[in-house]
């Protein structure tokens, strides 16, 4: 009979649930948007990560929660953070040292990982947008574009407008007064991309910068951030497999080695 | 709150509505944050009860001294030398500066973008709401940093105010202006309280403050073992009721709480659990009721066993040389011990360091937190040499920067709990 382990990230936007086997490998999974009642929403994730992975023979052993909601979720054996989770999860991935980067929906972190996999240092941002994935959200609606969008037009840019804001309420007018100016969309999404990336670069250099680099979290999938990410850092910085998942599945991981 | 109380207030001239919302919110927060914790010694229902009558009982007392010709100073740091003034029959008052009720008053005159503990004692004043301020005959400021420095100022266009010049280098010319400083606040006072200043005066008055910090120092000590006696944040009460309680009775107060976590570390019965992740924090002072980074941690099942901070450390651990024979002589000892206190305010202050690293060691604690208040400079910019420092030694390390307000406590938490993760 299999065994499986669950890791569950209430997210500030979404939740998410990994299931794995105890050969460690993803067989179920699930995104959800978190809304108003994260409880609910979580058993609703699993529930569906459950049918995903179409568990006939065997049952869920632990389950670990992680994220701002983790101590909504009554089902859980454990909670624990989600810069423990996420760097299990990053470290289970590569191996390796690295500094791990996840940019959430509310907030964003940098995570200094050892050789052996342990948390060196980490940082997370001031509660704020500033740096994260809502920043992004409403200065894609500012610009009248949507998330994916708004990574391709900032790639498509030859120049990038100066955004000097870091605040997402003054951004937004900031782009509101560029757009009045005339100025080229593409070139205000370049910008904005470039100052996500400029807030948190600014916070991985506190924790230090290792060989490897990468990102995990929603914004991952915002290519225009990687590359500014890795530019300023003068380095290659990849997407984590499966980013948005990366925390769940460090949460299962943490399940299985109790 | 009895209805004399009510009365004396309304004497004091304080703003009565604004002042029982206070009140109303501390009455709701007190239980919440101090009476659910498990297995407080019984020694801190003394405690409780000042707290209880926190604008009460010991603001009557305050009164009665000045109505038989006693005065009062009111403070907001540690360099003021208190044994001065109790030397004069007058009473110090460390004053409120710990909540952000206070600060949207203040805000009406101050920046926002300054220390939360500088706008809520300037609200405190301007809204009328605490009646420390109002029965303080002068208070004691203090060139620890520019926020404050420029705060004395307009505090002085509604208070008496008198303003101690604190040196930001520790030498001997330095010292020598520090001495001179004392002897200009000795004049002040002995002009306010119509007192001479006399060596048998102060040194009873250095004996009584030597012993509260000898108590203080016994107390804080025995948190050191483990499991620790006493949780975290009933000690930091402890040091924050230092600031303004009958020195004498507190003193026995806390050496009774002191004898009873004896016993206690005697039978190895704690607050925590033994095998409990022991925390200790440097940084920026807790002025009550700032319970708040104590009560995250604690909540989050970590023990708080030792403060580098002026609500802490930096308050209790130098003694007055009580040796003197002469009034010069004592005034020397005084002045050598209060600059002795290693606040951010002095450059270098590699002192510090050395502080929390001791503290760390002794207090057996598996990490730091270093904590300061937004917008605190010299501690913000200082916290990179207590990082470095921290580095070096192996020491486990978490920076937080935070405020009066409860809208981060979720974000600290997960701070604290990753941290604790990572050790």
């Amino acid at each position: 009979m299999t065994s499986y382990f669950a890791g569950i990230d209430i997210g500030s936007m979404t939740t998410k649930v990994a299931i794995i086997s105890d050969e460690k490998k993803i067989v179920g999974s699930a995104i959800l948007p978190t809304g108003f009642s994260a409880s609910k929403t979580a058993e609703e994730a699993i529930r569906q990560a459950k049918e995903k992975a179409d568990i006939k023979n065997g049952s869920i052993r632990r389950m670990v929660a992680t994220g701002y909601g983790r101590n909504l979720v009554a089902m859980a054996d454990e909670k624990v953070t989600e810069i423990t989770c996420h760097a299990r999860g990053a470290f289970e991935r590569i191996g390796n040292a690295l500094t791990l980067i996840d940019i959430g929906g509310q907030d964003s972190k940098a995570i200094a990982i050892t050789s052996s996999g342990k948390v060196d240092k980490f940082i997370m941002n001031e509660r704020c947008a500033a740096g994260t994935g809502r920043f992004l959200e409403v200065m894609a609606r500012a610009l009248e574009t949507d998330l994916e969008n708004l990574s391709s037009m900032a790639l498509n840019a030859s120049s990038r407008s100066q955004i000097n804001s870091l605040c997402t309420v003054f951004a937004e007018t900031e782009v509101i007064g560029l757009i009045a100016r005339g100025a080229n969309r593409d070139e205000i999404a370049g910008g904005l991309c470039w100052s996500v990336a400029e807030r948190i670069v600014g916070m991985a250099k506190k924790v230090g910068i290792n060989d490897l680099v990468y990102i995990s979290g929603g914004v991952a999938y915002n290519n225009a951030v990687i590359s500014a990410i890795g530019k300023q850092l003068g380095k290659n910085v990849q997407m984590i497999e499966e980013p948005q998942l990366n925390g769940a599945y460090g949460a299962s991981l943490i399940a299985m080695q109790r | 709150m009895a209805s004399d109380s009510r009365e004396m207030w309304a004497r004091l001239g304080l703003n009565m509505e604004k002042h029982d919302a206070l009140l109303s919110i501390l009455g709701e927060a007190y239980p919440e944050i101090y009476h659910k914790q498990n297995n407080r010694p019984k020694g801190m229902t003394y405690f409780d009860f000042v707290i209880s009558e926190i604008h009460g009982l010991r603001v009557k007392e305050l009164m009665d001294h000045k109505e038989k010709g006693g005065k009062v100073f009111g403070t907001f740091c540690l360099y003021v030398p208190d044994e001065i003034i109790n030397a004069l029959n007058g009473i110090s008052i460390g004053l409120c500066a710990g909540t952000d009720f206070s600060i949207p008053d203040a805000e009406t005159v101050l920046p926002r973008n300054l220390c939360a503990l500088i706008k809520s004692f300037y609200g405190f004043k301007s809204a009328k709401i605490c009646p420390y301020f109002e029965v303080a005959d002068v208070v004691i400021g203090e060139t620890t940093c520019d926020g404050k420095t420029k705060a004395y100022e307009l505090l002085g266009d509604i208070h008496p105010v008198y303003v101690l010049e604190i040196p930001h280098r520790k030498n001997e010319d330095t010292l020598k202006l520090w001495r001179k400083e004392i002897e200009k606040f000795i004049e002040k006072a002995e002009e306010i309280t119509g007192q001479k200043l006399t060596l048998d005066k102060l040194r009873e008055a250095t004996k009584m403050n030597n012993n509260k910090r000898k108590a203080l120092q016994r107390m804080n000590s025995l948190r050191w073992n483990n499991p620790t006696p006493i949780s975290g944040k009933d000690a930091l009460l402890i040091n924050q009721v230092a600031f303004y309680d009958d020195v004498i009775r507190f003193t026995d107060s806390v050496n009774k709480v002191a004898d009873e976590l004896e016993e206690r570390v005697a039978k190895k019965e704690g607050t925590f659990p033994e095998n409990a992740v022991r925390l200790m924090t440097s940084g920026t002072p807790y002025a009550i009721p700032n319970w708040k980074l104590h009560h995250v941690v604690e909540t989050s099942g970590y023990p708080i066993v030792a403060e580098e901070s002026c609500v802490g450390s930096r308050y209790f651990s130098e003694l007055v040389d009580e040796n003197a024979s002469t009034l010069d002589e004592m005034l020397d000892n005084i002045a050598k011990r209060y600059f002795n206190i290693h606040c951010a305010c002095f450059t270098p202050n590699d002192e510090r360091l050395d502080d929390i690293v001791d503290l760390y060691k002794k207090s057996n604690a598996k990490g730091v937190i270093n904590y300061t208040l937004n917008f605190c400079t010299p501690y913000l910019v200082e916290s990179q040499r207590v990082k470095d420092r921290m580095d070096k030694e192996g020491i486990p390390f978490l920076n937080l920067e935070s405020d009066y307000g409860m809208g981060d406590v979720e974000q600290l938490a997960t701070r604290i709990q990753a941290f604790v993760e990572s050790i």
